[in-house]
């Protein structure tokens, strides 16, 4: 395997703002809001990038194509910004870019950008998928939504390990209760209200067995991150955050068109799961791994990536979660933000925020949600369905 | 000597009862009491009389090899297009070959015998014609027809190999009789008072084609053993009987209290409840009536006793049936209401013709590919096999989905998709024979599913897109009864 860029990239600075239905603020106002919290943070100013890269999806309601959103909004004095897109994992995409720009040499300083004003179409929900995959989209494929699109995977894992609706709905409510206690200790959550488990259980069924708390926040929001070569990182802070992995996997097609895959995982989850734990020399991960910040765009997808990223064994997450290992208190806390479930989903800002709230709680900044004595923190992007997905995993530590 | 060498029938899942229209708008026109019996069969809301038409046709093909079509010949007068040929649209659905003769035939509720005759004028030793006959026909709220519309549809396959049905003779007539008239542009018709149509239509012109085939061919109507008169107005059929001297044993039930007047599609769906029951040396007429009258004589051989192996035809299909129960469905479904669908209900994305046209009948007739190297069926097509164990490069023969069985090996009902059932049930399903494709569900309540649940194919309207003229046709899984 390739060297990879484990401890060559440093985080000196993130911003994050305020993730919600932000009915007063355009895409602009969330860009110009992140950035300023993250030159501040950084102790940096505006002409120290070098590059930049931007992460949007749905620009048919947002800022519309290209990266020029970002250099525009920002005035950058004409760098080199570049979009990205890959559905829900764009953020970790943009973090990528910059992370390679600064580990190959090309530059010093890298801004990577994620921003997403979903909240102007006019209907709950992410905007309609008619063209999602292309013109042959419409002809040929499903009459399908996020939601409809993970759910699949809760019948299939259920039918897998015979569970019964009730007992797989009861073990995905504890997942969503967990992330709407967290959202609680996030002053900047979209969701912040306790739900009890036995009121998740019982609310309106989105798609066949999620309800409506098992899906996450639809959201607008921006967050981004400077970063820099790990070994100048200490002149611009004393508490850097370093990248330990940084990988990403996308499907070949197999799980659409092959009966081998089962519907019960998310094979991309496992694959850059598997890389990033080779690159940052993580070789147990139940033990290793301090906290996680993971995709959980919906319930089940937070339960199949426990299994896939190797943390629970197969078919044994529900014990787990039943037995508190991923609450705030447990072994390994996870989504401690509230996660995209409570936290909010503005897609392109997703992945950034993840790498937000890692950053924060290695640094021993996150307030009433800090953790004890956090050392690897481990983010978990997830873009399409699971049968048809792209996955980022990064790793960060904050020792060298 | 050319006749019937198969048969096959449709009738949508949906049923109504004719009550429920009748307790909505009786107030209006008390009238209708006398339509009000009996229930009708109505079609999904991603049917029409294209789709219901390749139903019947897969049901008259069995396992046939479909490169026997030479052509195939759509009959209807509720037709989804009125430029772009409706009946190439249902011999892509059906896989046929390329070389295939296709025509619509419409204008008048007589349109399935003409379309019948012209498939028996073509048919030869070399010969071989598909006909169908489907129609979903709009009704105004409130009218007669209303009550008494249903949806089917029948096909027949007409050659000289194999025949059940011998064609002996026909006799048509044709009369400019303005009982039922629409323009082009006019979505429901116009009619005249119901007594005179009664009297002056169905009750002069249906005898004058019975009688004058008789006469032609020298027969009386008592060597008939069963007289197939698509008249959907009960108390005119009992005078035309005494008129042209029928028993009522010898009249074929003409399917109103169950299906209702399926138009163009009646005559034929008749017929293929007759030749369910018919017998070898059984003489069969099929009349039907719209701007004149076909008469059709047939008589049945030898090969009857094996002919329905397999189908599910009129009887299978009668058997097989769901309650609409709120009227507004149908209203809906038959786009007679404009239903608040919601900002992501209007949204529809535009379709590429271009693209469609590259992909043929990938799209149409559900053909993937099925690699040479390791026998994987993919949909849809690939030029590099999907398996991660082969990935072999342009080693793809076409190979069809749409005659495959498959089980479900995941699924959801979706309440967040735009469906005008909803929710949105889908799927990913495992065929039999290799290959997964994720697919809608249609005919069958969310309650109904479960994984490894057994389904086959269906040719649907996938999307409506009525602002640019356009219905996208594709296939969804249906729970497979046995």
């Amino acid at each position: 395997m390739a060297k990879g860029i484990k401890n060559e990239v440093a985080i000196i600075g993130m911003g994050c703002t305020r993730f919600g239905e932000l009915w007063d603020k355009s895409a602009s106002d969330l860009i110009i809001e992140a950035f300023q919290e993250a030159v501040a943070d950084a102790g940096i100013e505006k002409k120290d990038i070098d590059a930049a890269w931007f992460a949007t999806c749905f620009d048919e309601v947002n800022v519309g194509k290209s990266a020029l959103a970002l250099p525009k909004t920002l005035k950058l004095p004409f760098l080199p910004v570049t979009r990205v897109e890959n559905f829900c994992a764009s953020g970790t995409e943009s973090f990528r870019g910059a992370c390679y720009a600064v580990a190959s040499g090309a530059c010093d300083i890298a801004l990577a950008f994620g921003a997403e004003k979903l909240k102007d179409t006019g209907y709950g929900g992410l905007p309609d998928f008619g063209n999602l995959l292309g013109s042959q989209n419409r002809a040929i494929f499903a009459n399908i939504t996020a939601p409809g699109g993970f759910a699949m995977m809760a019948t299939a894992y259920f039918n897998k390990y015979g569970l019964s609706a009730e007992e797989g709905k009861r073990a995905l409510a504890h997942i969503s209760s967990k992330s709407h206690h967290n959202g609680t200790l996030s002053p900047k959550a979209h969701l912040r209200v306790e739900v009890p488990i036995e009121r998740i259980m019982k609310a309106p069924i989105i798609a066949w067995p999620l309800g409506l708390f098992d899906c996450c926040g639809v959201s607008d929001g921006a967050a981004c991150a400077i970063v820099c070569r790990a070994s100048e990182a200490k002149k611009y802070r004393k508490d850097p955050i370093y990248v330990k992995a940084l990988q990403i996997a996308a499907t070949s097609g197999e799980e659409m068109a092959h009966q081998k895959w089962d519907g019960t995982w998310v094979m991309p989850t496992y694959e850059a799961g598997r890389r990033s734990y080779e690159e940052a020399g993580v070789s147990n991960p139940r033990e290793e791994i301090s906290m996680m910040e993971v995709h959980d765009c919906f319930s089940i997808t937070e339960l199949a990536v426990y299994e896939d990223l190797q943390i629970s064994p197969r078919g044994k997450a529900v014990e787990d979660i039943e037995a508190g290992f991923f609450d705030l208190d447990g072994t390994i806390p996870c989504q401690t933000d509230g996660g995209l479930k409570c936290f909010g989903h503005p897609i392109g800002a997703s992945g950034l925020r993840m790498i937000y709230e890692v950053y924060k709680q290695l640094q021993g900044k996150a307030d009433k949600r800090q953790i004890k004595n956090p050392k690897l923190g481990l983010t978990h992007n997830l873009g399409g369905f699971p049968c048809m997905s792209v996955v980022s995993v990064g790793i960060f530590g904050n020792e060298l | 000597m050319v006749g019937i060498t198969s048969y096959g029938a449709y009738i949508p899942w949906y049923r109504m009862n004719r009550k429920l229209i009748f307790e909505q708008l009786g107030w209006f026109n008390p009238a209708n009491a006398a339509h009000a019996r009996g229930e009708k069969a109505v079609a999904n809301y991603d049917e029409d009389a294209i789709t219901m038409a390749v139903a019947a046709a897969l049901d008259c093909l069995q396992q046939r090899d479909r490169n026997c079509i030479d052509g195939l010949f759509f009959a209807s007068t509720s037709m989804p297009f009125a430029e772009r040929q409706n009946a190439v649209i249902a011999s892509d659905g059906l896989d046929c070959k390329a070389g295939v003769r296709t025509a619509d035939f419409s204008g008048s509720t007589r349109a399935g015998t003409t379309a019948l005759l012209a498939a028996l004028d073509s048919a030869n030793d070399e010969t071989s014609i598909m006909i169908c006959a489907g129609e979903n026909r709009q009704a105004k709220p409130g009218s007669a027809q209303e009550h008494t519309y249903g949806d089917g549809a029948a096909a027949f396959l007409v050659g000289s190999a194999d025949i059940i049905a011998e064609f002996k003779g026909s006799y048509s007539v044709s009369h400019d009789f303005i009982d039922y008239r629409r323009t082009s542009t006019e979505r429901f018709l116009h009619t005249w008072e119901e007594r005179w149509i009664r009297e002056e239509g169905y009750s002069k012109i249906i005898p004058e084609a019975v009688n004058g085939l008789a006469k032609k061919y020298n027969m009386n109507v008592a060597e008939f053993s069963k007289i197939i008169i698509a008249c959907p107005v009960t108390g005119a059929l009992n005078g035309i009987a005494k008129r042209i001297g029928a028993t009522p044993e010898q009249l074929q039930d003409t399917m109103i209290a169950s299906v209702g007047d399926t138009g163009s599609a009646m005559p034929l769906m008749l017929f293929v409840a007759a030749l369910e029951e018919a017998k070898p040396g059984d003489k069969i007429m099929v009349v039907s009536y719209g701007s004149g009258s076909d008469a059709l004589y047939f008589e049945i051989t030898d090969k009857i006793k094996t002919a329905g192996k397999g189908k599910k035809g009129i009887t299978g299909h009668l058997a097989d049936r769901n309650d609409i129960n709120v009227y507004g469905k149908y209203l809906v479904y038959r786009n007679l209401l404009p239903l608040e669908i919601g900002i992501r209900g209007e949204e529809i994305a535009p379709t590429a013709m271009s693209t469609l046209g590259r992909d043929g009948k990938g799209i149409t007739a559900l053909i993937g590919s099925r690699c040479k190297a390791c026998g994987t069926p993919q949909y849809p097509k690939q030029r590099v096999c999907v398996n991660p164990d082969c990935g072999a490069i342009d080693e793809m023969d076409d190979y069809r989905f749409s005659d495959k069985i498959g089980t479900l090996t995941a699924f959801t009902g979706d309440h967040l998709a735009f469906s005008w059932d909803p929710p949105q049930i889908y799927g990913l399903v495992d065929f039999e024979e290799g290959g997964r494709i994720l697919l809608d569900l249609t005919d069958c309540s969310l309650e109904s599913v479960s994984v490894g649940m057994p389904v086959r194919m269906s040719f649907r309207r996938k999307y409506a897109d009525p602002d640019r003229g356009y219905y996208g046709y594709f296939w969804k899984a249906v729970p497979a009864k046995s």
